[in-house]
């Protein structure tokens, strides 16, 4: 946190600088090449090559002009949209029941809602796939919706449980002792005192549904979300330059709900040494 | 008979481990008594005030709160209002709403509730705290919030979870007199949680000793101090000379016993004795007192000073008799002021009290 730790290596014969230039590469490794993508959006070729052309904005009006690509991320934001929301009332029910009561199996009970993380995604989207083919239903967004929330509770449980470990059981008790309903308790205390930890979840569970590819090739069908389509247009190289800039809109979108994120969580932990 | 506001009829709490946290619990708290539950940690005085509360619901029995069977009714339907031990005071809101959260859900809105939470906060003293967040307040603010909060409600009955044990010493003795002061002022009836023994004999009309679950007494704080039922809750109270004595003979009003290593005793008789049966006989260390030399008369027993303490306003001695293996405990009151003084370790005392002192228990 202070710049004291960095420091202090530096004054004993120097080996920070060695830490230093890991740091510095490590970061180049990670983001360097994420950092190419509006780099060559700007570029005014078809090739995604040094040296780089003149500068044009014109892949970003293709990319806004092609309807299907467009098309895709609009699926991928609407998916996005429901998983969050779902995934993360399903996961405050699971947290709710692990951390405010003693269930017999609770730990086989919290394993089997974690499971989904720890099965490649692979193995979870054939399995899937075989199932709903057997069941007879139709491949579309809403089965690509179904598979994402079976990905994302185990998130958003994990979020929203260390949130409601945190704070103060009796706070609940007090409520009900001050005359309110189980249901008002909730809506009065347990949310607000938990929000900045449903923010974190929905934000979360969005973003893993946004991203995620395998799951959503298995079950898209017809409607591909923005990653299906965007790995199918792979094959057809003019068409790259325009994924490149709606990619590097994506990136700064992504980098914006990080950071708000980030800021809902520090909210919540300075406010949670209330609680205790 | 008493007009009772809570009637426990025969409660047991068993957990699902097996243990029974609450083993046959029976009383009564009369309206407007301060009355507390008094025992070690683990002894289940939490779980009975809980279910009181109605957090936690009965194995068996019947709770009874203003002739109402109350067992099962959840906690936001009861006529209580309790005092938790974290003070549970809600971190999202500030002082003000805290209080009024209870009211709010009543339906009072605008300048009545305003009114109430004002004078509540007058009661605790600290008008104009309104607007504070709790992570605003001290420790001992926190607590009147609490109480606060709890009593604006007008609760039949206030419950308190060991509410003074987060306070530091200071402050835990003034916050007895003003919680003994303001229960009396509001009139409401008071079932106050503490393991402390201390806190407990000050503040309470009543106290029930509860050990491992099972209540085993109930009396006002004198009565219990000085004449326990038996020999736990004897023990638990203070600190106490356990003898063991056989009875020789039954007189009237007074019992001769015989007890080792102090020869023949004198006490006063409990009911039922019979010459050959086996007691304990108790007595405070505060009853007893040393003297150098052999006493007249009286009751005495001659021993020697194994160890002694000074602490000011009393001392304390440990003095060996033979034929017993714990030494007898002496709390004297240092009463006349000396510079010097304390008895030779080599030489015999004589401990000396008055026979009636004496407590007979059953074991």
């Amino acid at each position: 946190m202070s710049a004291k730790p960095a420091h202090a290596p530096a004054r004993m014969g120097d080996p920070g600088s060695g830490l230093k230039l890991f740091a510095i590469a490590y970061l180049i490794f990670i983001y360097g090449p994420v950092l190419f993508l509006p780099l060559f959006s700007f570029n005014d070729s078809i090739f995604v090559a040094f040296p780089l052309k003149s500068f044009t904005t014109k892949w970003y009006e293709q990319a806004f002009a092609d309807e299907k690509m467009i098309g895709a991320l609009i699926s991928s934001l609407q998916v996005g949209g429901i998983v969050a929301v779902v995934s993360t009332v399903l996961g405050m029910f699971g947290a709710k029941a692990v951390t405010r009561y003693q269930i017999p199996g609770q730990g086989l009970i919290t394993a089997t809602i974690m499971l989904p993380l720890f099965i490649p995604e692979i193995i979870l989207g054939i399995s899937l796939l075989i199932l709903i083919n057997s069941v007879g239903i139709s491949l579309s967004l809403i089965t690509v919706t179904i598979g994402h929330i079976m990905l994302c509770t185990p998130f958003a449980m994990a979020v929203l449980s260390s949130r409601l470990h945190g704070f103060d059981r009796s706070l609940e008790e007090a409520s009900m002792d001050l005359g309110e309903t189980p249901w008002m308790t909730f809506w009065r205390v347990t949310f607000p005192l938990a929000a900045p930890g449903i923010v974190s979840s929905l934000l979360l569970t969005f973003i893993v549904s946004f991203d995620e590819f395998l799951l959503s090739f298995f079950l898209a069908g017809q409607e591909p979300t923005l990653p299906v389509y965007i790995w199918s247009q792979l094959r057809f190289p003019n068409k790259l330059p325009s994924v490149l800039a709606l990619g590097a809109l994506i990136l700064i979108a992504s980098c914006v709900l990080v950071v708000v994120a980030e800021w809902v969580r520090q909210l919540g932990t300075s406010e949670q040494k209330v609680g205790v | 008979m008493a007009d009772n506001i809570i009637r426990i009829e025969k409660v047991t709490k068993q957990f699902a481990g097996g243990a029974k946290a609450v083993d046959d619990a029976q009383f009564n708290v009369e309206r407007g008594e301060f009355f507390s539950l008094l025992g070690p940690s683990g002894c289940g005085k939490t779980t009975l005030l809980r279910m009181i509360a109605g957090f936690e619901f009965p194995t068996a029995g019947e709770i009874y709160i203003d002739n109402q069977p109350s067992a099962l009714i959840p906690a936001y339907q009861r006529p209580t209002n309790m005092v938790f031990q974290s003070y549970a005071i809600f971190p999202h809101l500030n002082v003000f709403d805290n209080i009024a959260y209870g009211l709010r859900k009543s339906g009072l809105s605008g300048g009545e509730l305003k009114r109430r939470v004002n004078e509540a906060l007058g009661m605790i003293k600290l008008d104009g705290f309104g607007a504070r967040r709790g992570d605003q307040l001290s420790g001992g603010q926190r607590q009147r919030v609490a109480l606060a909060r709890a009593l604006v409600k007008r609760p039949k009955v206030l419950l308190l979870d060991e509410p003074l044990g987060a306070l530091d010493k200071k402050l835990r003795e003034e916050m007895q007199i003003e919680l003994r002061q303001l229960q009396k002022s509001v009139g409401i009836t008071f079932v106050f949680v503490t393991h402390d023994q201390e806190e407990a004999l000050s503040m309470s009309d009543r106290i029930a000793v509860m050990v491992k679950g099972k209540v085993l007494q109930i009396a006002p704080p004198q009565e219990l101090y000085e004449a326990p039922d038996n020999v736990e809750v004897a023990s638990f109270i203070g600190s106490i000379n356990l003898i063991d004595v056989t009875v020789k003979s039954v007189g009237a009003g007074e019992a001769v016993l015989d007890g080792a290593g102090f020869g023949q005793l004198r006490a006063r008789a409990i009911d039922d004795l019979k010459a050959g049966e086996k007691l304990v006989a108790a007595v405070r260390p505060e009853k007893l007192a040393l003297v150098s030399s052999r006493p007249g008369s009286g009751s005495f027993v001659e021993g020697t000073v194994k160890a002694s303490a000074y602490l000011g306003d009393r001392s304390h001695y440990h003095v060996f008799v033979k034929g017993r293996t714990t030494p007898i405990y002496v709390a004297a009151q240092n009463a006349e002021r000396a510079l010097t003084g304390g008895f030779d370790t080599a030489k015999s005392v004589y401990v000396t009290w008055d026979w009636q002192s004496l407590i007979l228990l059953r074991r």
